[in-house]
């Protein structure tokens, strides 16, 4: 390990370090040993958080040859109290008519002889007494109860496709169009960001979600929350100055648009190397439960107490929803684990004190048939479920439950509410960015309450 | 040994332990989450007692010059000993000047082209280029035999082979130097087919096999035995020259895919519109270009009823049969035509839909040029993919020796076929089942596309990608690499010199100019560091180490 000893004296303050690294511009950060005073005022426990990763002390401050970067300012920023949105993708589309089940609905059984929920299976949805709770869905409910979910029962837009693919565009992009380049929060990000920190948009998924996929503004993909590391059998003194010039390669010019891509990720590769690479563990204060989604959930919870400066975050939920055939036990155990997962990390944010900057959003690229298919399965179907989870979420049911009585012309459920008039309201409301200049049309769309006042 | 104590021997130059039978990343029998390995430990530096006094001394050397000849390269000395006046200070005389390189096939076989096809030179670089992207880089020596055959005659031995392929070189085997079992060992599917890859002499087989796999995309994960999935690649192996709609039809009741897109859950009264949908969105027609409607794939899901298969504990779903009691026997309409169709009929319609053959062809030419064709030449494809009956081989064959391809910018290679490629170039073989997890977290892993719209190549990057990327390099470099503590390393290798063998281990690929003189810069930063005489020999090594992963993970690997 090579730590370096550091000049500044002991009774220095994190800020002061900051302030007085950024007053020499240039000559590197001077590195925080284990002990010094956490930064005034800002509760920030990242100290502690990168001294408990493996024991390491090395990180974005310790051992840094890293100048003074964005990555600190945005660090600065974040301890301010910027809001995070994260958003969990159901990858397939959802059977809404599972989650939120019409039981109430007289149709309901007819339409699904093989797959309808018993009335007296899951927790009634209070503000709709047609609807319960998939019981897989009771944690879900759990928060709803205390006021802190506000559910979409029948989302979508006019005309809807039944293509995974295209719907989904749709939704990633923020638009009824197809081949833009951006996502809805790739441009928040490209509007409000920081053209050095890659963990303002951040995907947990191993591969970049095109809904952070911004123009200009670096972001980041992991699939690990247990580190970032590049394996080499290259040490010390060497191993730095592999690094230069691995980041030099990405800071070239490119002659092609697969060139520039490459240098792109060579440069956010070595930028995301240099501000996670000594992240190794981490503890959270609530149990979670034992799977992989929960476990990706606790990470993002430990950095965002650790105060890395993250704005919009994506996961997919656990497991997948295309269900074509068989359609109870896969749906079941997938979101259980899901709502599960997400009502620990809502405990986890309460337990830090975070729940306050932190807001969830779920959505699918679609509901499915209300009929159902031959194969104990549901096709591709129009309006499906989305919900807002947070402990500043309004709590309050957005567009109604259409019922099942009339459906519209390709026997799907109809649709109450759009999307992009959620999202228009989570960048106002949740983001405080207007949301003009990133959803097409977006003055065409009233505005649900999505945020607590 | 395992992969973890391995890298740790290399970096410390001891001999393990037992060999751990825990090893990370072989525990999890189905789990798809490849645990990170523990990082190795940092080596113990030796500490040798400072000297407390160093004459340094301005002397001189020959060094190469990169061209084949030598020049004079100034360096500090350091004297142990406070040295004689006038004592020589070099550089002596000069070295013989070295053979030069092999001229690379300047001259080039003017092979009569057709019209339209790439008219310029066809020499190592554009047979690079050719073979990268039609089968998985070149064999040391293989681009200048391709060149040699000129564009026509090397395209033609790759879409024309004869006779099956014929692996070459050590067959496969797992961690522990056993044979692989890719029916039945979760993720020996995988390294069982990267193993074709690296071994086959007709590569473009198996990258049209590869093609197939994106194109008619299937998952392991709806499909209840890995010997259906190694038969369907082994369809796209045997169909990929042909034509299409046969292909289409064979696809079509294929077991694999009859499982993954609910094509055996479809029966009469009952249907499941899983395959009707996607064989027109993604295998045929394309989305939003009006080639059909919701009501056609209604329609077209009763005329593909009938296919069923029998299920057990042990044999997973088998006996596939059409079963003329689930087929739908009433008139069906599709695309505006009536008719009793059944399976056979619902490709076919699909195919002769207008939109199919420009659908087609675009398609095909994406996985070869990255910029879409002119209207010109995709008309071109167009007519020769009509006049040939829905043949796949004179598409593949005009796309490929098209000015686009030799003339137009870079493409991303996908995971595996870099991998791939750089097993070829090191003149590795498949000794590790560590692909699987390795290539994972990259993006891609055989057998298991994201979806049934396949692999997106315009996302093959990110920084979690890369960081992947990064790493199958390390491993790739295994054995390659040097141990840099064994104090074996030569104690005077320039940096010139070592650039010069980290290519050579690479097969000598073209490097950009900009790359080869960062590479350099980087070499001569690393001599530098050397501060102690312990340090010449492990600090050259490491930086051989660098020098390696360093120009695997470069453009000029990254680009095909």
């Amino acid at each position: 390990m090579s730590q370096r000893p550091h000049n500044c004296c002991g009774d220095y303050t994190r800020s002061q370090l900051l302030r007085s690294a950024a007053a020499e511009a240039g000559k590197g950060l001077p590195i925080i040993e284990p002990g010094m005073p956490e930064p005034a005022g800002t509760g920030l426990s990242r100290r502690k958080f990168l001294s408990r990763s493996a024991g390491l002390a090395l990180a974005v401050y310790g051992a840094s040859k890293i100048p003074l970067s964005a990555f600190e300012t945005g660090i600065a920023q974040a301890a301010t109290g910027d809001k995070v949105l994260v958003s969990v993708f159901f990858d397939g589309g959802i059977d809404a008519l599972s989650v939120l089940a019409p039981v109430g609905d007289p149709r309901y059984s007819q339409l699904r002889p093989n797959l309808a929920l018993s009335p007296e299976t899951g927790t009634p949805f209070s503000e709709d007494t047609r609807l319960n709770w998939h019981p897989a869905a009771a944690s879900l409910a759990t928060l709803h109860a205390e006021g802190k979910v506000s559910a979409f029962p029948a989302i979508g837009y006019d005309h809807p496709d039944q293509s995974h693919f295209t719907s989904r565009h749709f939704y990633e992009v923020g638009e009824l169009a197809v081949g833009f380049r951006t996502g809805w929060l790739g441009r928040y990000i490209d509007l409000v960001g920081d053209s050095e920190n890659p963990l303002q948009g951040l995907s947990m998924d191993g591969s970049l979600s095109p809904m952070i996929a911004t123009a200009e503004k670096p972001v980041a993909a992991i699939d690990s929350v247990d580190g970032y590391d590049l394996w080499a059998p290259v040490s010390d003194p060497i191993d730095s100055e592999m690094y230069r010039s691995f980041a030099r390669f990405g800071a070239l010019p490119a002659d092609s648009p697969a060139l520039a891509q490459v240098r792109k990720a060579t440069a956010q590769t070595d930028k995301l190397r240099q501000d996670l690479g000594g992240i190794g563990g981490f503890t959270s204060p609530v149990a979670y439960p034992d799977t992989y989604f929960a476990h990706k959930l606790a990470g993002l919870a430990a950095f965002i107490a650790a105060g890395l400066p993250m704005r919009a975050v994506t996961i997919r939920a656990a497991g997948g929803y295309d269900t074509h055939s068989d359609q109870a036990g896969d749906l079941e155990s997938n979101l259980r684990e899901t709502c599960e997962g997400l009502l620990a990390f809502q405990r986890d944010l309460e337990a830090r004190g975070l729940a306050d900057r932190v807001m969830t959003e779920m959505w699918s690229e679609f509901g499915r048939r209300p009929e159902e298919n031959g194969s104990a399965g549901t096709d591709h179907g129009a309006a499906g479920c989305a919900f807002v989870i947070g402990s500043k979420a309004k709590g309050e049911m957005v567009g109604e439950f259409p019922g099942l009585a009339s459906l519209d012309a390709n026997e799907n459920v109809r649709v109450t509410s759009d999307f992009r008039a959620m999202y228009c309201a989570l960048l106002e409301q949740w983001l405080g960015q207007d949301a003009g200049p990133i959803i097409p049309g977006a003055s065409g769309f009233a505005r649900p309450t999505l945020v607590k006042a | 040994m395992g992969r973890t104590s391995r890298r740790a021997n290399l970096l410390k130059g001891t001999s393990s332990p037992a060999d751990n039978p825990e090893e990370p990343h072989r525990v999890f029998p189905r789990m798809a989450i490849p645990r990170t390995p523990e990082k190795a430990a940092k080596p113990k530096r030796h500490h040798r007692r400072h000297r407390l006094h160093v004459w340094k001394d301005k002397h001189y050397r020959w060094v190469p010059d990169g061209n084949g000849d030598w020049r004079v390269q100034g360096y500090m000395y350091r004297h142990h000993h406070k040295p004689k006046r006038g004592h020589f200070r070099g550089p002596g005389k000069k070295p013989a000047r070295r053979a030069p390189a092999p001229a690379a096939a300047a001259t080039f076989n003017p092979d009569p082209r057709p019209p339209g096809a790439y008219q310029g030179p066809f020499g190592v670089e554009q047979a690079t280029r050719l073979i990268n992207r039609a089968g998985f880089g070149p064999v040391p020596g293989q681009a200048e035999h391709l060149a040699s055959l000129g564009l026509v005659g090397a395209v033609q031995s790759l879409t024309r082979p004869s006779g099956a392929a014929t692996l070459s070189g050590p067959p496969p085997v797992d961690d522990d130097g056993a044979p692989i079992a890719p029916a039945d060992v979760w993720g020996h599917d995988h390294i069982w087919w990267l193993d074709r890859m690296v071994r086959t002499d007709q590569p473009l087989v198996e990258r049209m096999a590869l093609v197939f796999h994106d194109w008619f995309a299937t998952s392991i994960d709806g499909v209840s035995k890995p010997q259906q999935m190694i038969d369907q690649s082994n369809l796209f192996r045997s169909a990929c020259f042909g034509s299409f709609l046969d292909l289409f039809r064979a696809v079509t009741i294929d077991p694999a895919m009859l499982q993954w897109l609910n094509g055996a859950e479809n029966r009469k009264g009952a249907p499941n519109e899983n395959y009707a949908r996607e064989m027109m969105e993604l295998f045929s027609l394309g989305a939003d270009r009006g080639a059909y409607s919701e009501d056609d794939i209604r329609e077209q899901a009763r005329a593909l009823t009938g296919w069923r298969y029998d299920w057990s504990g042990e044999q997973g779903a088998h006996n596939f049969r059409f079963d003329p009691r689930l087929h739908d026997t009433a008139n069906k309409t599709v695309f505006g035509q009536t008719g009793n169709w059944g399976w056979e009929d619902a490709c076919r319609l699909c195919v002769e839909n207008p939109l199919h053959p420009s659908f087609f062809v675009a398609k095909l030419w994406s996985y070869f040029v990255p910029q879409p064709p002119s209207a010109a030449i995709a008309d071109g494809l167009i007519s020769t993919y009509r006049g040939s009956g829905w043949q796949i081989r004179p598409v593949l064959e005009t796309i490929l020796i098209s000015p686009d391809l030799y003339e137009g910018p870079a493409m991303v290679k996908p995971p595996v076929v870099q991998l791939a490629g750089m097993l070829r170039a090191l003149g590795r073989y498949v000794d590790t089942d560590a692909w699987t997890w390795l290539c994972e977290p990259a993006g891609q892993v055989l057998f298991r596309p994201p979806n049934v719209s396949g692999w997106d190549d315009t996302r093959w990057l990110d920084t979690s990608r890369m960081r992947a990327r990064w790493n199958i390099v390390d491993y790739a470099l295994d054995g390659i690499s040097v141990d840099a503590w064994n104090g074996s390393y030569s104690t005077t290798e320039s940096a010139d010199e070592a650039l010069a063998r980290a290519v050579a281990s690479w097969g000598s690929p073209a490097l950009r100019a900009e790359h080869r003189a960062e590479l350099l810069d980087f070499s001569q930063r690393a001599e530098k560091t050397v501060a102690a005489s312990w340090q010449r020999g492990p600090y050259r090594a490491m930086r051989q180490n660098a020098l390696l992963q360093l120009i695997g993970i470069s453009p000029d690997t990254i680009l095909q």
